[in-house]
């Protein structure tokens, strides 16, 4: 029954990532009609025709670097661009939910390659504290060593372990236990 | 005969630990100095140890003690050290004890000549504690007889001097002294726990999540006196009482990664005993005292190993080399052994290895699902404690090392775990969610005595400290 629960609970967060990624496109402002009553006089040539835009792709988290680029470390954390990952009770296996999250962050750290990045491991609160310490630094390392694989340099990742000390959701329960079980990233420095 | 308290040695105690406190502002708050020891008086008398009738524990009457100076700070001592003591010797149950409520009945002493010995005699009392309190200048003066009510002799006596500030030390002093001479027995009354707590209700600084602060706590052994050792302002946790019971190895992320710091709490100062960014965590202290044992994973793979360090954090040794999580250390009363836990072969159990690395590690706890922190019992009993899944939660189970056998002590109230001896090993401490929130409680060994300690915030993680040496 609790593996049923677990698996129902990890479909549901796993279809809650998939809908926030297929989130539509966002409309944008087209620039305003360029009109012969500009600067210029009436020598001016006539203005080219307007070029036919593809249609802009936005990525499912719109990233805007200068957004990024002038966050201060602690703006950037609150409303991290890396993702967390979560794992299953007593794992550090990463799913392929896993997988993407970290593809996306890898992409993101070699866009802002002067990033440096502590990847946090944690557990949820089953188990006892003193082995979930090991645990939760499994999980930072399996993280840290996908992202490695990927190309991000082994020397801008380092890992922390918190063990089940620091739960993001402290509620007792499996939905809040598979927010606890994960991997989470702080940028530490940019 | 009588030695006064070296009240200036007390005096110097405070003083240093302002010093250092100047010098170089420590993360810890120095509690207060360690009881100075009230020199006893040698007792005229050959003493002789008090019994029951037909074998029967002795049944003993400890009344308030006798105020000797008409004030009511004095008649406050008094009362205060006479429930202490009651409250210390009941501990041990190593005497049966005419309950406090019948003692109205009997008419006061004024002084040890008029003690109603055949009133006492009437409750069925083998032995009577009786005290006087006096003040002296600069302090109190607290003499104790023990008597056969039968013989209407003195068995045992001391007397003690030094400041008044803490009656209740006077009392844990008095009840070890007279299990030591009456039972042969070290009680635990002048012992102390440490634990860590959230209490505070502080957030770690420099995180964006809301994270709350936990920071290292010390007690006395009945939960009195509780006082915060670390500032740390981040995660302080898995505290463990020196061998001398002077200092504190515990576990922080004060600097980012976990590592292992001690904090001497009498001199308000801190060691580094790991540094940098391998992370190390669940310091256990050999019983000399010289080293220390944890566990870390420096090898960067998702590996947990244990390793050994001398106490200044030189000459590091691996102790266990397995792909695997080992974690957990606790040393055996002989320092020749360690166990620890392993999922070598799945979840968490308990092995046991040679401190020098040597010969394999040995599973000694095959039939559990799940343990964790295991604690190797103080001589004479040669047992450990561990925390073991049973169900939704833990409970705290010991497993005898010389015929495997396993008993449990809690059975199923909320979680139970960190169970930690007290350093004659009739008593352990751990925390519980029985109550609510985590609470640390004590227990006998034999699972009687449920007591808890704490009630304040979440209090986990203890550990049980012998009396603080003296310097």
């Amino acid at each position: 029954m609790k593996r049923t629960a677990m698996v129902l609970a990890a479909s549901a967060l796993m279809a809650t990532i998939a809908c926030h990624k297929n989130k539509p496109p966002v409309a944008r402002p087209m620039p305003p009609p360029a009109t012969g009553s500009g600067t210029g006089g009436a020598t001016r040539p006539p203005a080219p025709p307007e070029p036919v835009r593809e249609p802009t792709v936005v990525p499912p988290e719109p990233v805007r670097d200068d957004a990024i680029s002038s966050a201060s470390l602690d703006d950037l954390n609150r409303n991290s661009p890396l993702k967390p990952v979560f794992f299953e009770l007593d794992s550090d296996e990463l799913s392929p939910v896993a997988q993407k999250a970290l593809d996306d962050n890898a992409a993101l750290l070699k866009r802002y390659t002067t990033w440096a990045v502590t990847i946090e491991g944690h557990c949820d609160e089953r188990g006892t504290p003193e082995y979930n310490l090991a645990l939760g630094e499994r999980r930072a390392v399996t993280a840290r060593a996908y992202l490695v694989s990927l190309g991000i340099a082994a020397d801008r990742l380092r890992t922390v372990s918190y063990g089940k000390e620091f739960p993001f959701d402290p509620g007792h329960a499996e939905s809040a236990f598979a927010k606890n079980r994960r991997a989470h990233f702080v940028i530490t420095a940019k | 005969m009588t030695r006064t308290l070296p009240l200036t040695g007390a005096l110097a105690v405070a003083v240093l630990a302002l010093w250092v406190h100047a010098q170089q502002p420590p993360p810890t708050t120095p509690p207060q100095p360690p009881p100075v020891p009230q020199q006893p008086r040698q007792p005229d008398e050959v003493v002789t140890t008090l019994t029951g009738e037909g074998g029967a524990p002795p049944r003993l009457a400890v009344p308030d003690f006798i105020p000797l100076t008409p004030d009511a700070e004095t008649a406050t001592i008094a009362r205060t050290i006479g429930q202490v003591l009651w409250d210390d010797l009941n501990f041990e149950r190593e005497y049966a004890f005419i309950p406090r409520d019948v003692y109205a009945s009997i008419p006061r002493a004024t002084s040890f000549a008029d003690v109603p010995f055949d009133r006492w005699r009437e409750l069925n009392a083998d032995g009577l504690v009786v005290g006087t309190v006096q003040k002296t200048t600069g302090g109190i003066k607290v003499e104790m007889r023990l008597y056969n009510v039968r013989g209407r002799q003195m068995v045992y006596g001391k007397e003690y001097t030094g400041s008044g500030a803490n009656p209740r030390l006077y009392a844990h002093k008095i009840s070890d002294d007279i299990h030591e001479s009456q039972r042969a027995l070290h009680g635990v009354a002048q012992t102390r726990l440490t634990f860590t707590s959230d209490r505070d209700g502080e957030r770690v600084t420099g995180t964006v999540e809301k994270r709350d602060v936990k920071e290292i706590y010390v007690s006395d052994y009945d939960g009195e006196r509780q006082q915060r050792v670390t500032v740390g302002r981040t995660l302080n946790a898995f505290p463990r009482w020196s061998p001398d019971g002077r200092s504190i190895a515990y576990t922080s992320w004060r600097r980012g990664g976990a590592n292992i710091f001690i904090s001497n709490i009498y001199q308000a100062t801190m060691e580094e005993v790991t540094k940098g960014n391998e992370e190390s965590w669940l310091a256990a202290w050999s019983p000399d005292g010289a080293r220390l044992c944890f566990a870390s994973p420096r090898e960067g793979k998702g590996h947990t190993n244990l390793y050994i360090i001398n106490r200044d954090g030189s000459n590091l040794r691996k102790l266990t080399n397995h792909p695997s999580i080992n974690t957990s250390p606790t040393w055996s009363p002989s320092g020749t052994q360690i166990a620890f836990s392993s999922d070598r072969t799945g979840p968490p159990k308990i092995y046991v290895i040679a401190a020098d690395g040597v010969g394999q590690p040995q599973l000694i706890t095959p039939s559990e699902s799940y343990a964790d922190k295991a604690t190797w019992s103080p001589a004479p009993y040669n047992e450990i404690a561990y925390t073991a899944k049973t169900g939704p939660g833990n409970d705290i189970k010991v497993i005898d090392m010389a015929t495997r056998q396993v008993r449990q002590l809690t059975f199923g109230e909320g979680t139970n775990e960190s169970p930690a001896y007290a350093p004659n090993g009739r008593h352990l401490a751990f925390w519980s969610t029985r109550s609510g929130k985590k609470q640390i409680f004590t227990i006998a060994r034999t699972g009687q005595d449920l007591r808890q300690i704490t009630r304040t915030g979440n209090n986990e993680q203890p550990d049980w400290s012998r009396p603080p040496a003296e310097r």
